[in-house]
């Protein structure tokens, strides 16, 4: 790798307001437009590479990339290019910020070896095998922050998915939307478990009206935060069964009969009112039974 | 020798268990209980489990006998106040507690074993007409 490049590093150091002028030059051409503000940002993270880079060379005592010498270098390119993955620049874009240096360093080098071919070749090898390196980094760290990004997502989806609803005094009603996993059982479980605990409520109604297929672990799930709803004293309902829902259940031999099942929301909230002593009664009804007294 | 508290509260007991559990513990409550129960004609039994952040299959079962011993001498029994960390364990574990009255907190607690109380009550009189 570049231990021998003790020559790169001259070069730099002799035409480096050369090589950054026409290395910037060269990321407008092969990046996407750039504003004025992204282009004076270019021009500066530019110059700091460079900067980082000699500084890198000069204390390179023989080890690779991963080596400590580099870890300058690293952490500005991985800082770079997190930051630009958050963005919104595509991969291409974040990665021909390192390959586009190429141009500039070869013709660099070309200018001082020129009556030398097999130095040239010699050096323009080694600096290939460098920047490739970098720009596999680059491109590594770009791809992480970008899966960070999507963790942090799906975390958000899954808190957002699994809301806890008051209905009335003492009952809340937990609609599912989206497949029920082990992860997401474990959230709702618990959001439900605090929601009884903050609410006293008696009654929670678990509506599966969103939850697209219902198989023996979904099954399993339902059953685990009933159980748990039941040992902090609350009575758990389900609704929301779809008629084929119903038919796959049974098909599959699940067993449901300790647990009270409704086939609309409406149903086990009317059925919630009722044991908790509330009753529902139309105006016209209420009326006549208070003129009658 | 430790001891768990049993506070009698009208025909109610209120048993609130803030210390870790061992077996002898667990056998000197179990004799504690059955004793006052017989002794005050208690018709209800509340045991508060508040306190505890961790409950095995040891405290699981242990709660489930009492509640056959003291059904045995004619007293309702409901667990209150339970960790919902602990109801999830519990759950996980793969012991629903199945058998055991539960409610949120002592209030509640009460209100079900009054209402346990009076099933209990018709059911005996209806068995008694018969």
């Amino acid at each position: 790798m570049p231990t021998a490049n003790s020559k790169l590093l001259e070069v730099i150091e002799k035409r480096e307001d050369q090589i950054t002028g026409q290395w910037v030059e060269q990321q407008q051409t092969t990046g996407r437009k750039l504003t004025a503000a992204e282009r004076e940002q270019a021009n500066r993270q530019s110059r700091e590479f460079v900067r980082a880079l000699k500084s890198a060379l000069q204390r390179n005592s023989g080890g690779d990339v991963s080596g400590p010498d580099w870890s300058g270098v690293r952490e500005f390119l991985v800082d770079l290019s997190s930051r630009r993955a958050k963005d919104g620049y595509t991969p291409r874009e974040t990665a021909s910020f390192v390959f586009s240096l190429k141009l500039p360093l070869f013709s660099a080098l070309k200018n001082e070896f020129g009556a030398d071919p097999k130095a040239i070749a010699d050096e323009v090898w080694l600096a290939t095998l460098l920047i490739d390196e970098l720009g596999l980094l680059t491109t590594e760290a770009f791809q992480k922050s970008r899966e960070e990004v999507i963790t942090r997502q799906q975390k958000e989806l899954l808190e957002l998915s699994t809301p806890v609803v008051r209905l009335w005094e003492n009952i809340l009603a937990l609609p599912l939307i989206g497949t029920l996993d082990s992860a997401r059982t474990q959230v709702v479980m618990q959001n439900l478990l605090e929601a009884i605990v903050q609410t006293r409520s008696d009654y929670a109604i678990i509506d599966i009206t969103g939850v697209p297929v219902v198989d023996t672990l979904v099954a399993q799930h339902l059953l685990k935060t009933v159980a748990a709803a039941r040992l902090m004293g609350a009575d758990c309902l389900i609704s929301g069964i779809r008629p084929q829902i119903a038919q796959t259940i049974i098909h599959l031999g699940v067993d449901l009969s300790d647990v009270t099942t409704k086939a609309t929301l409406a149903d086990a909230f009317e059925l919630a009112l009722r044991r908790s002593g509330h009753k529902v009664v139309g105006q016209e009804a209420a009326s006549t039974n208070a003129a009658a007294r | 020798m430790e001891r768990i508290p049993i506070l009698k509260m009208g025909e109610f007991l209120l048993v609130t268990i803030q210390v870790d559990m061992h077996d002898r513990l667990a056998l000197t409550l179990q004799d504690d209980l059955t004793a006052q129960i017989v002794k005050f004609r208690a018709h209800g039994v509340l045991i508060d489990i508040s306190a505890l952040e961790i409950v095995d299959s040891f405290i699981g079962r242990m709660l489930a006998s009492i509640a056959s011993m003291a059904h045995l001498l004619d007293a309702e029994t409901v667990v209150v106040g339970m960790q919902p960390a602990v109801a999830i364990t519990l759950v996980e574990l793969g012991l629903p507690m199945k058998g055991i009255r539960t409610a949120l907190d002592v209030e509640k607690g009460m209100i079900a074993l009054r209402g346990a109380i009076l099933a209990a009550e018709q059911d005996g009189d209806a068995s008694g007409i018969r």
